[in-house]
């Protein structure tokens, strides 16, 4: 009898070692490239790539030229200032404009009921499914007659950004449609208007959600290459820091660059992690509920 | 086994003829099924032409019943709201026609008159001779200038006429919508109710309508930037828009399905277009085969470990993940990729300690290759692609299958202990079938999402090796080909008809999992 109960225990322990092995293992694989980034961002000795990680010597020297280093003397601004700035402000906007558009259309699908309801979310199904880009050429015409291209890319991206978001409504939808409808009826039976029920009961109710949505929206033009660098088309002032840093990796680039690359990837990625970090659980929140719902 | 068998017949199967008889009645009732889609598009363009005649009809029968005041408003539209006090509606129905008018008489009616793209000048340079004065009275000179001639420009002549024929379109809509409101109010008056004062619809407009308001922003957004882009990118595909017919200076036409032809032609030889298309296909469809199915399965399996019971720290371990989430794609994407370079970190390092020349001496690396060639050899290359995706995707796929993991009741592993169940039954009994079911349509959205997955492979590789034909690599899908084809090549007929293709493929997939899921949920479900 008493043989037993220490076997199985012998077996947990073993079992729990294995997986510690496994989880530290992993660690050690998800963790590494960016300890690289952080410590070549500080090597000084040259600025091409290396077979070492750890610099053999420190500085600040790669961070001093982001913020100095300018390509041309015309530019108001060192280039890496200006590709941050230009990020921020298109991620600025389009936290505040795609909340809105996706708080708008998903409560109008989620709560109301219209003629044409099911087809309109059958057609933005359908629309899901075309390849996002197929319009960039159209649009880049489009925006280019607006005067929107190149230089003046920044608004430009807001604009389509912001346009294109209420096709992004899942998540949000889904979690609407979890809200008891009967919350609605009781405010109705108060006399509420609709407007009134979506401000003063649903939306305080949604509050992980909105900040789920406002927390994506912010992230996503940081990482956005393919459209910002369509629009910006060789132009520098309007580029994003996608764009700006991976121009810095092209083969005539890099060897001059590459340390840069990982200074400016630190700096970017410290502000967003940190952000990412405090708001960590309604982000999970958000990716379950949208992923339990389809 | 087409024969329907009995309930009690089933049972005394044993489990692999059982899943046989499953398999081998999935594979008979795809016809049925397929013949039950046919059914439905059917139904649909019928029930679509049925609400067209309708319309007709009851257009008609407005019409012939209507007093002067709606026959009028067939032709200055709001009339009939206008007529009988509805001031805002038939101001807003006059103002509407007189824009559109306005419109198609200045620009709508040119734009739309040039469609055709036959019969239009190319904006050209020529040498004009130009009289210059000189100082000497009496006498003049001449010199030869070269002068820009504006012609047509064709893609703008797709874009506005394009933008024009929708515009006509939602005046029609319009239109019908003046005659409905002005047979309503006609009826309303006849029976002595009161018609709505514009400031009662107004108020509408934040309750019982207040739909509109909430909608008319965001769907107006992707009909401009969404909708119409691609209606008119389809266009394209009909034409020979490319890199020789470039507008302004050489316009294009249109071409009808030459584009697609060349796409279904199987000549001889692997160079041709349908060749590298067929190839991407298939690399297309692996790739989002793997790339979906690893990152669900290495992501449950990381989730579970988390979730042990006894494993501590469970906090870090789920942050270390979540971390990599919120560094930008791109600059974990391109380190990575200049890491395995060929003079990278990893390949650097290998040469300094020498363990290159030890794979040379074992040949295990033939003697032509001075590092581990990750980004050039093809095999190697997609292997590496699909590794690297785990890497990015599986923290996500950890956060999502964690969520639903904890939903799973505990008795249901309770019970299945004390029946003796190990640790594996639990798993292929309890915890797979309910995270199918849960996340089914996940996997499916995750599996088209994969195949349009520009990022990961375009930043890694960036498609390379280019070793196929039609500046196609074999690690490009369909949506990098299509973006190279674009940007560099201007081949936009080209990438027009990729991009058709893509979506015929997905929509084909998607329509077909949808309909043999089990069950579709309903949306209500969790109201």
């Amino acid at each position: 009898m008493s043989k037993k109960p220490s076997s199985l225990r012998r077996n947990r322990i073993a079992a729990n070692t294995a997986v510690y092995v496994l989880l530290t293992v992993m660690s050690i694989v998800w963790l590494v490239p960016f300890f690289c980034i952080l410590m070549q961002s500080f090597r000084c000795e040259s600025t091409w790539m290396v077979g070492y990680i750890l610099p053999q010597k420190w500085g600040l020297d790669n961070y001093i030229y982001l913020f100095t280093h300018k390509v041309s003397e015309n530019n108001a601004l060192p280039d890496f200032v200006q590709w941050y700035l230009n990020t921020l402000i298109v991620a600025l906007a389009n936290a505040v404009c795609q909340t809105i558009m996706v708080t708008l259309m998903s409560y109008g699908l989620s709560r109301l009921r219209f003629k044409g309801r099911k087809l309109l979310m059958n057609a933005m199904l359908v629309l899901g499914m075309f390849p996002g880009f197929l319009s960039m050429i159209i649009l880049y015409y489009i925006l280019k007659s607006l005067g929107l291209t190149q230089s003046g890319a920044v608004p430009g991206l807001i604009l389509v950004y912001a346009a294109s978001s209420g096709m992004g409504y899942y998540v949000f939808k889904g979690f609407l449609d979890t809200i008891p409808k009967s919350l609605d009826e009781a405010a109705r039976c108060d006399g509420a208007t609709r407007f009134q029920v979506l401000y003063k009961v649903i939306l305080p109710l949604s509050k992980p959600i909105v900040i789920y949505t406002v927390l994506t929206a912010f992230m996503a033009p940081w990482a956005d290459y393919i459209f910002a660098s369509y629009i910006a088309f060789g132009t520098s002032s309007g580029y994003n820091v996608a764009v700006g840093l991976y121009s810095w990796l092209t083969k005539d680039m890099i060897n001059n660059n590459f340390t840069a690359f990982c200074a400016g990837g630190v700096c970017i990625a410290v502000p967003i992690t940190i952000l990412f970090m405090c708001l960590q659980k309604y982000y999970v929140e958000g990716v379950t509920g949208g992923a339990v719902k389809g | 086994m087409a024969n329907k068998m009995s309930d009690l017949e089933y049972l005394k199967l044993n489990k692999f003829q059982r899943m046989l008889h499953n398999l081998v009645s999935f594979i008979l009732s795809i016809p049925s099924r397929l013949v039950k889609l046919g059914k439905t598009i059917w139904g649909a363009i019928k029930a679509f032409c049925l609400a067209v005649a309708n319309e007709a009809k009851d257009i008609l029968l407005t019409f012939v019943h209507g007093d002067w005041k709606t026959k009028l408003s067939f032709l200055v539209m709001g009339f009939g709201n206008l007529a009988r006090g509805q001031i805002l509606r038939g101001l807003l129905f006059l103002l509407f026609e007189v824009v559109f008018i306005v419109y198609m008489v200045l620009y709508g009616g040119y734009w739309i008159g040039k469609l055709s793209l036959t019969g239009l000048t190319a904006t050209t340079t020529q040498m004009v001779t130009v009289e210059t004065g000189t100082n000497i009275p009496g006498m003049s000179s001449t010199t030869t200038v070269e002068q820009t001639v504006y012609g047509d420009n064709t893609l703008q002549i797709l874009i506005y006429g394009t933008l024009s024929l929708a515009f006509v379109l939602c005046f029609l809509y319009t239109w019908r919508v003046n005659v409905k409101q002005a047979k309503l109010a006609q009826e309303y008056k006849q029976y002595g109710r009161r018609l709505k004062k514009g400031s009662e619809d107004m108020k509408d407009l934040l309750d019982r309508q207040f739909y509109k308001t909430v909608l008319a922003l965001p769907v107006l957004g992707i009909t401009l930037f969404t909708v119409m882009p691609i209606v008119m990118m389809i266009m394209v595909a009909f034409t020979n828009y490319d890199y020789n017919h470039t507008p302004p200076q050489n316009l294009f036409a249109w071409v009808g399905l030459d584009n697609f032809n060349q796409l279904f032609t199987w000549g001889n030889g692997s160079s041709t277009f349908s060749a590298t298309f067929g190839e991407l296909l298939c690399w297309t469809l692996i790739w989002a085969f793997f790339a979906t199915f690893t990152n669900y399965f290495l992501g449950m399996l990381i989730a579970m470990m988390i979730n042990k019971k006894g494993i501590k720290f469970k906090k870090m371990w789920r942050g270390i993940l979540v971390l990599t989430i919120a560094i930008p794609q791109f600059i974990s994407l391109l380190y990575v990729s200049k890491m395995f370079a060929d003079n990278g970190l990893i390949n650097q390092f290998l040469q300094n300690h020498g363990i290159i020349d030890l794979l040379h001496q074992w040949g295990w690396l033939s003697e032509s290759y001075t590092a581990i060639p990750f980004w050039t050899d093809p095999t190697l290359a997609k292997i590496m692609v699909i590794l690297i995706n785990i890497w990015i995707g599986v923290p996500y796929l950890m956060l999502i299958t964690t969520g639903v993991l904890m939903n799973i009741p505990a008795d249901l592993y309770e019970s299945a202990r004390i029946d003796g169940a190990n640790a594996f039954q639990q798993y292929y009994k309890i915890t797979l079938p309910y995270m199918l079911f849960v996340t089914g349509p996940y996997l499916l959205t995750s599996f088209t999402g994969n195949m349009n997955n520009f990022n990961v492979i375009y930043l890694l590789t960036g498609g390379a090796p280019y070793t196929l034909s039609n500046s196609a690599g074999k690690t490009d899908l369909l949506i990098t080909w299509l973006y190279r084809l674009t940007v560099t090549n201007n081949d936009y007929k080209t990438a027009a008809v990729i991009g058709i293709m893509v979506f015929v493929v997905v929509a084909c997939i998607s329509l077909v999992v949808y309909n043999l899921m089990p069950s579709m949920k309903n949306e209500e479900d969790f109201q």
